[in-house]
């Protein structure tokens, strides 16, 4: 058995000890807004924050997140009630398939500078196919700043 | 094929003691730490079926730690610990810049140090940097431990000098006895984030009174098997003022110490011309 905390509750996984945090959150847990999308740790897809830190879920497998806490965007908001950041990316077209969104507003969420030059680099970790970045640089840049988005 | 789970088989130590007996009793076992690369082959379903000794939990092995000499890195300090710790910044410059284009934030926080070293990829993003800070890598087995130069712990592509039953431990970085006079590091790849590089640099100079050289380090990696120094070019410069003959000269020089591929990254002539470019404007500043 393995015990750690997702979205401030606790859990304790049993299953194979080397399954991918990934596999974890959507197929045990059913927390399915997080995404694979290239399963090599390129494109950011997949990120969570553990303790608070972003990183890619395809690359961590679930034993080592055992007494850890594990942020998925399912923490953010909910249909109805989308924290600010999430809305900002609703009100400036930030996402369009959607895919690379989740892993974006988990990195995006912990960002310190959100100057526009300091958010492309923060969010260098994550490929958008779609939008080109402008709009989720603006997204993030003109979300209203508190200090838990 | 994907990795499956329930084919691997996980050694979890609690401690460097049970790391290093595990380590003994079950030599086929793949030492695992962050998991930045080892996840990515396991992904495509290439290494199902193995033995992973999983390190995370060995605490004694993590931060990073003032001595009297200089700083000692635990082997699973991240590199975002290494590029964000104030002594690694101050003292060792090119090693915090080396952390902070390793992948991209999420990578930085997950990859360690020893990791990086075990995994032995020619294009290791803190080797050239280690190379010139002039590290020394700890290995402890069952009989004990032993320091490793920097440089020989590279056996090749992918390929360490570490003995079966040996796990690091830690990196010593040793204080540089005089402040550089300039000092490089510098990643060529393809994207901002994320990329493997085409090739890689760190560099520190030292002059003398009189404005010759009174030493110079240059490393670089992803040019050979095994990160290089370029010795013959170090050599050369010794004792010079610095012209744009003499660091002509230690650009021709340069292919005494590496020996540049063509690849999916990039060719031989590109690494070489861009590498030879980097030194030049290094030594004429």
């Amino acid at each position: 058995m393995i015990p750690f905390t997702v979205n401030g509750k606790k859990r304790n996984y049993q299953g194979p000890a080397f399954k991918r945090l990934l596999d974890v959150l959507r197929e045990d847990f059913g927390l399915a807004g997080t995404k694979e999308g290239c399963g090599e740790g390129e494109c950011g897809a997949c990120t969570v924050l553990l303790d608070g830190k972003p990183v890619t879920s395809c690359l961590i497998p679930v034993c080592q997140v055992q007494g850890r806490k594990v942020e998925t965007v399912e923490s953010l908001g909910r249909p109805g009630r989308l924290n600010p950041l999430q809305k900002s990316f609703a009100e400036h077209a930030g996402a369009q398939c959607g895919f690379c969104t989740p892993g974006i507003l988990m990195t995006a969420s912990r960002l310190k500078k959100t100057d526009p030059e300091a958010v492309r680099l923060g969010l260098a970790g994550h490929l958008c196919r779609c939008t080109g970045y402008a709009h989720i640089v603006e997204s993030v840049t003109k979300a209203p700043r508190s200090r838990k988005r | 094929m994907r990795g499956s789970p329930r084919s691997m088989t996980v050694l979890r130590p609690r401690d460097a003691a049970e790391a290093v007996s595990l380590c003994a009793e079950h030599p086929s076992a793949r030492p695992l730490a962050g998991g930045t690369d080892y996840m990515v082959l396991w992904n495509m379903g290439g290494l199902n079926g193995q033995s992973v000794l999983d390190l995370s939990g060995v605490q004694g092995w993590r931060g990073i730690r003032k001595t009297v000499t200089g700083l000692s890195i635990g082997a699973l300090a991240t590199h975002a610990e290494l590029r964000d710790d104030p002594a690694v910044r101050r003292e060792f410059p090119l090693l915090a810049q080396a952390a902070s284009v390793v992948g991209a934030e999420q990578i930085q926080n997950r990859g360690t140090l020893g990791g990086n070293i075990a995994n032995a990829s020619p294009a290791g993003d803190t080797f050239p940097a280690l190379a010139v800070y002039e590290a020394t890598v700890v290995a402890v087995s069952r009989k004990g431990q032993r320091s490793i130069p920097f440089c020989e712990v590279f056996a090749g592509v992918k390929k360490t000098n570490l003995e079966p039953g040996e796990l690091i431990s830690s990196i010593e970085l040793p204080y540089l006895s005089r402040r550089p006079y300039r000092q490089l590091y510098r990643k060529v790849g393809t994207r901002a984030a994320m990329s493997i590089s085409k090739t890689v640099a760190a560099g520190l100079l030292w002059l003398a009174p009189e404005r010759s050289v009174r030493e110079l380090r240059f490393a670089l990696g992803s040019m050979a098997p095994t990160v290089r120094r370029l010795k013959a070019a170090e050599e050369l410069v010794k004792g010079k003022r610095l012209s744009p003959e003499v660091a002509a000269e230690a650009c021709e020089s340069m292919r005494k110490d590496v020996s540049p591929i063509d690849d999916v990254r990039s060719t031989a002539q590109y690494r070489l011309h861009v590498s030879q470019n980097l030194l030049s404007d290094f030594l004429l500043g």
